[in-house]
């Protein structure tokens, strides 16, 4: 696939995640716009995975952390052929494999279950290690929001991974700068937030979080470094790809109306590739 | 008497009865199990030598994971190793696990499905010294409360090794409570244990009350039957080291036989074992019950021994609420006849 083809993917995630969230009638919007192509970039380039064989030994994990923003998990992984993309549609929905947030034992692909925040950093930590101990090859990978790095949790693994030199562990932070409440500069801020994962013995990489082609470098990139784990800082606006959505803390928590809907559709249907362009 | 086909130490009664802690049979039973299964990994939060996991630390330094002093770590980090296919110790004092990160066991351990063997070492108010910030209380009532985990509370040091032996396969997420001081052996090497089963260890004649303890207390329990035997008053004592998943059958037994019940523990009378007791006889054969426990107070520092005589849970108390309970069955009888 060419990165066209990737962008365009990303795309049709985007629009699966707004029909998902019109379906639902609830659930996060701006996160999971905001970090598709993170995801895309993940399970089509990055990861080495087969979605007909979902528990294969071999495979890269994805700890994801930020459980809240199942819907894109849910639609790439529908979109890599872990399950049939109709799926999608039952999101949150009783009787469905695509709980609100995700739960491990629900639905292939999912490594653990997640929602409370702070907590998956070092779940995959846990499994670094575990997998160390044994010479495993595979790669461990976490998607953690920005704002739950107000989670004590979150920096206990951040010590442990540091002083255990986890290089085999990737760390993709989804920074788009909003939380519930409002833009984490003010909630609680969290700069210098490199700086911070410096100071813990980590290699830092800091990334255009909508540009695919950066964040699977940094991922190679990341896999040459033996010395520690590494965190990749994915700079995201979070609503990516709707207008109306964009940067607005607003649209962390809540799914479009149908009008909205409408709307949010038709603009990503008519942008091609111009999120790639942008940062051109 | 005892039930002697138990293999129970018939010595426990003599002065000068053997002691040891339950923690320390945990530290044994954590050694053979790294020895039998090399999938056993033991993760602390900066505290291996109480919690007695330094002995395994030591036999297998490469299995051994510190986390420092943080148990919210120490659960997730556990939950990795598991869904990994470890099968993870963690130890602390209960009070900080399960008490610190009990949504960090909920979300990543029970909920997740993945089998990580929590280990809280000094519940009770028998800490003693330390006082009321870490003699945990509440800690049964939390794992209880939680769907897909099993909770042991070991009665001594024998049962303790093997409550650790016996968690290695079970599967589950489970919880395992212990105490700091050294206790009387109550059990042998060849005494049975299994999970989620309860045994009877004192049977007098024309039982009017079965007493039914969990952890350490079973010896004041035993004690009490003693005591209670020489003035002629029949009891049953039930040992009964699983609190969840509970040994129904033999519980519901019981409770027929003798039509009244006294549950023991060192813990919150609510939410313990007495409530698991209570909710499981409310439903298949309601009798009147007696709790010994700590009755919604926090503890304090003291010596384990005055602790346990300030909040009435020693041998003297059973007995007392032995009595009580007969009266009370007593008065529902002429009052339904």
């Amino acid at each position: 696939m060419t990165f066209d083809d990737l962008q365009n993917k990303a795309n049709k995630i985007r629009q699966d995640i707004i029909k998902m969230l019109i379906e639902a009638g609830s659930g996060h919007s701006a996160g999971p716009l905001g970090a598709a192509d993170i995801f895309t970039a993940l399970y089509f380039l990055v990861m080495n995975i087969d979605p007909k064989n979902p528990n294969w030994e071999e495979r890269d994990r994805l700890f994801l952390s930020c459980g809240h923003i199942a819907p894109v998990l849910y639609a790439t992984l529908a979109h890599r052929g872990f399950f049939p993309l109709e799926e999608l549609s039952t999101l949150r929905k009783f009787g469905s494999r695509l709980q609100g947030h995700p739960e491990r034992k629900r639905l292939p692909g999912i490594e653990s279950t997640s929602g409370p925040l702070g907590s998956g950093l070092a779940q995959a930590c846990g499994y670094a290690y575990a997998a160390r101990m044994d010479g495993r090859k595979f790669r461990i990978y976490c998607v953690s929001s920005d704002g739950e790095h107000q989670e004590g949790n979150h920096w206990e693994a951040v010590m442990f991974a540091g002083k255990n030199n986890l290089s085999n562990l990737t760390l993709l932070i989804d920074r788009n700068n909003i939380q519930i409440d409002g833009y984490t500069e003010e909630v609680m801020p969290l700069e210098p937030l490199a700086d911070k994962y410096r100071s813990f013995n980590w290699s830092v990489l800091e990334v255009d979080g909508h540009n695919i082609e950066e964040i699977a470098n940094a991922c190679s990139h990341a896999r040459a470094i033996f010395e520690n784990p590494t965190v990749v800082v994915c700079h995201t606006i979070p609503g990516k790809g709707v207008g109306f959505m964009e940067g607005k803390f607003e649209w962390h928590g809540k799914p479009p109306n149908t009008s909205e809907a409408v709307e949010a559709l038709s603009q990503l249907r008519t942008l091609g590739g111009k999120i790639k362009s942008e940062h051109e | 008497m005892l039930n002697k086909s138990l293999h129970l130490n018939e010595k426990m009664f003599e002065d000068g009865a053997e002691q040891k802690p339950t923690r320390h049979g945990f530290g044994e039973g954590l050694v053979e199990a790294g020895r039998i299964n090399e999938r056993v990994v033991a993760l602390c939060a900066d505290l291996t030598e109480s919690t007695r996991i330094i002995d395994f630390k030591k036999e297998f330094p490469n299995r051994f994971i510190e986390v420092g002093v943080a148990e919210q770590a120490l659960a997730t980090i556990a939950s990795g190793m598991a869904s990994y296919g470890k099968i993870p110790f963690i130890a602390s004092y209960a009070a900080f696990s399960p008490g610190r990160n009990w949504e960090q066991i909920r979300t990543t351990i029970a909920l997740n499905d993945v089998a990580v063997k929590i280990v809280g070492a000094h519940a009770g108010v028998s800490v003693g010294p330390d006082g009321g910030t870490h003699q945990a209380l509440e800690d049964i009532a939390l794992m209880r409360a939680m769907p897909n985990m099993v909770v042991i509370y070991p009665s001594d040091f024998y049962e303790a090794r093997k409550a650790t032996l016996a968690v290695v396969d079970n599967g589950k997420p489970s919880y395992i409570r212990l105490a700091r001081e050294a206790t009387t052996v109550i059990t042998t090497e060849k005494t049975p244990f299994e999970i989620g089963k309860a045994y009877i260890y004192w049977e007098s004649k024309n039982p009017q009350v079965a007493i039914i303890a969990s952890g350490p207390l079973l010896y004041e329990a035993l004690v009490a039957a003693r005591q209670l035997d020489e003035i002629g008053v029949g009891v049953v004592v039930v040992n009964n080291p699983t609190i969840k998943p509970l040994d129904q059958q033999t519980l519901v037994d019981v409770a027929r036989m003798c039509k009244a019940v006294v549950s023991v523990e060192e813990h919150q009378v609510n939410a313990g074992l007495g409530g698991a007791l209570a909710e499981l006889f409310a439903k298949n054969y309601p009798v009147p019950m007696e709790f010994i426990g700590v009755q919604d107070r926090f503890g304090e520092s003291g010596n384990p021994d005055e602790l346990l005589g300030h909040f009435r849970l020693k041998s003297k108390d059973i007995v007392e609420s032995v009595k009580k309970v007969i009266a009370r069955k007593a008065a529902a009888g002429e009052s339904s006849s």
